[in-house]
């Protein structure tokens, strides 16, 4: 061992290390510096005892308290399940219906709705439900699947063309496929314009009639008033699903979209969508 | 010590040793104890080749660095984004994709939330459904061909790592890409299909029937997510950690 050396100048030990003339003082580290050192590392044997910390060869260590963050997690929303039952009970044991006509229970489904609608609905139908381009207004009282709180809780549970056994089904069949000619299919498109008073040529338009008559209106309605059994759009009322021009209405006879609505029975509970169905239901155009 | 150690080359070759040994055991002794992290619930299977190549897609166009697919088990998330995720939900996951980093939301339960055709028109232009998303638009790949030539090489890649694919499985592998993409309206097995991969997504996903485009794959990929485990079977009490 060498013998320690204290440094002339600052009177420090020296680490016993020089380079060409220049030693190395020993400072030691500062003294609060240390004493953190070492309570934390108290503290981590300390953390280690209390929550969960080694794994084993079968498990982990679980700690004293016996923490877990899923159990926690379960325990808090049974606490908020609990302090909402007051109005789940009601929820699940009404009908949307009778939810509808309380004027209570309207205003707190109104407000669980509301969010309800922002995260799930809102990415397709809009922001409160303004629509979005092929996707259907939900604010309006135009209605592809009925327009009563019921029917609109039936839509949403179940969806449109979903996965679902129980989903809505309805397909408009592809005209272009070989069953009307591209003339025709013209025609009738300048028909369906007429319907709401947006034909350009009325000619074409009165060729359409004839085969509207006979391949439409059976599900769309002698008049084009559609037929909400089937999911036929109403074509008398100026709303339109793919867009409103002659292209858009001859490309959907020739080769029509299907927008697909998911099922949501199986992602929110029941609760959750009575009070989203009461929600659309009020956007503007429930029945 | 410090000096008796810096003079004597053996015991500071030895101590070195030591040290490097505790750090490599806190490392690797967890591993061999990680059978046990994982949950033991029923519907895990591995991905089909389509949802594969669309993972491949998801990770090559870096999507985890803005959405993350872990759900953590809080009460703001679980309202938002459903059951919190589950190791076993991403055991067959070669890479996880938990990320760390949420610009965009977290995408582990997104399957079956939104339609086919709302995933297109999203992944093409963010805006045209969501008109506040600063999402990049992704629209090369409704046009791009699918390269899916070595789909098979792909799950046995995977089945090296550990993911339990069948020979069956591997054998059908471009099969089974194409019966998933045409679904009902092909001639593939398709039922072949659900029993090789329980709860499928089939069909045409990118609303083109006439190319199997990488929007497909990715689309197949994303409405699966998060759908296999089926919570209402699952003891909440097995799960807790």
């Amino acid at each position: 061992m060498a013998e320690i050396e204290k440094d002339a100048i600052s009177g420090r030990e020296t680490t016993g290390h020089e380079w060409d003339g220049i030693k190395e003082l020993n400072t030691p580290l500062p003294r609060w510096w240390l004493y953190t050192f070492y309570v934390s590392i108290i503290w981590s044997i300390g953390y280690w005892i209390v929550y969960p910390a080694w794994p084993t060869l079968s498990g982990y260590t679980e700690g004293v308290i016996g923490y877990s963050s899923r159990a926690e997690l379960t325990k808090e929303l049974e606490a908020r399940d609990e302090s909402r039952m007051v109005w789940t009970d009601k929820f699940s044991a009404l009908s949307v219906e009778e939810i509808s006509k309380d004027s209570e229970l309207l205003n707190y489904a109104m407000a669980g709705g509301r969010a309800i609608f922002a995260e799930n609905c809102a990415p397709c139908h809009g922001a409160s439900g303004s629509g979005i381009s092929s996707y259907p207004v939900l604010a309006d009282d135009d209605w592809l699947w009925g327009g009563a709180v019921g029917d609109i809780y039936t839509t949403i549970s179940y969806g449109i063309r979903s996965t679902h056994d129980d989903a809505r089904l309805g397909e408009m069949p592809n005209f272009g496929d070989d069953m009307l000619s591209g003339s025709q299919i013209s025609d009738v498109a300048e028909y369906v314009l007429s319907l709401s008073g947006g034909a350009t040529d009325n000619t074409s338009a009165e060729r359409g009639t004839e085969v509207f008559a006979e391949e439409c209106a059976g599900c769309h309605g002698e008049n084009g008033e559609g037929m909400q059994s089937m999911g036929a759009p109403r074509l008398s009322d100026g709303i339109w699903i793919y867009g409103k021009s002659k292209q858009n209405i001859m490309s959907q006879i020739g080769a029509p979209k299907h927008g697909v609505m998911p099922a949501w029975v199986d992602r929110l509970d029941d609760v959750s969508i009575k009070q989203v169905s009461v929600y659309v239901h009020s956007l503007g155009g429930g029945q | 010590m410090q000096s008796l150690l810096e003079r004597n080359a053996i015991l500071l070759s030895i101590a070195i040793l030591i040290t490097v040994s505790i750090g490599g055991l806190v490392q690797i002794v967890p591993l061999y104890t990680i059978e046990n992290t994982i949950e033991k619930v029923d519907g895990m299977r591995p991905y089909t080749p389509l949802e594969q190549a669309g993972r491949n897609i998801y990770i090559r166009e870096g999507c985890y660095l803005c959405h993350s697919q872990m759900i953590r088990p809080f009460r703001d998330e679980a309202e938002r984004y459903g059951h919190y995720s589950l190791a076993a939900e991403s055991m067959y996951d070669h890479p996880f994709q938990w990320g760390s980093k949420r610009t965009g939301p977290d995408l582990a339960r997104v399957g079956g939330k939104y339609s086919n055709e709302w995933h297109t028109e999203h992944l093409i232009n963010p805006r045209a459904v969501v008109p506040e998303s600063v999402m990049p638009g992704y629209s090369f790949m409704a046009t791009t061909p699918l390269d899916f030539d070595n789909a098979g090489e792909h799950l046995k890649t995977l089945r090296a790592v550990g993911v339990p694919y069948s020979d069956e499985q591997v054998a059908k592998a471009i099969e089974d890409l194409n019966t998933q993409a045409t679904g009902d309206d092909g001639d593939g097995d398709v039922e072949g299909l659900q029993r090789r991969y329980p709860k499928v997504p089939l069909g045409d996903f990118d609303g083109n029937p006439n190319q199997l485009t990488e929007m497909d794959a990715l689309v197949a990929y994303l409405q699966m997510l998060g759908t296999l485990v089926d919570f209402s079977s699952v003891d909440a009490k097995s799960i807790e950690r």
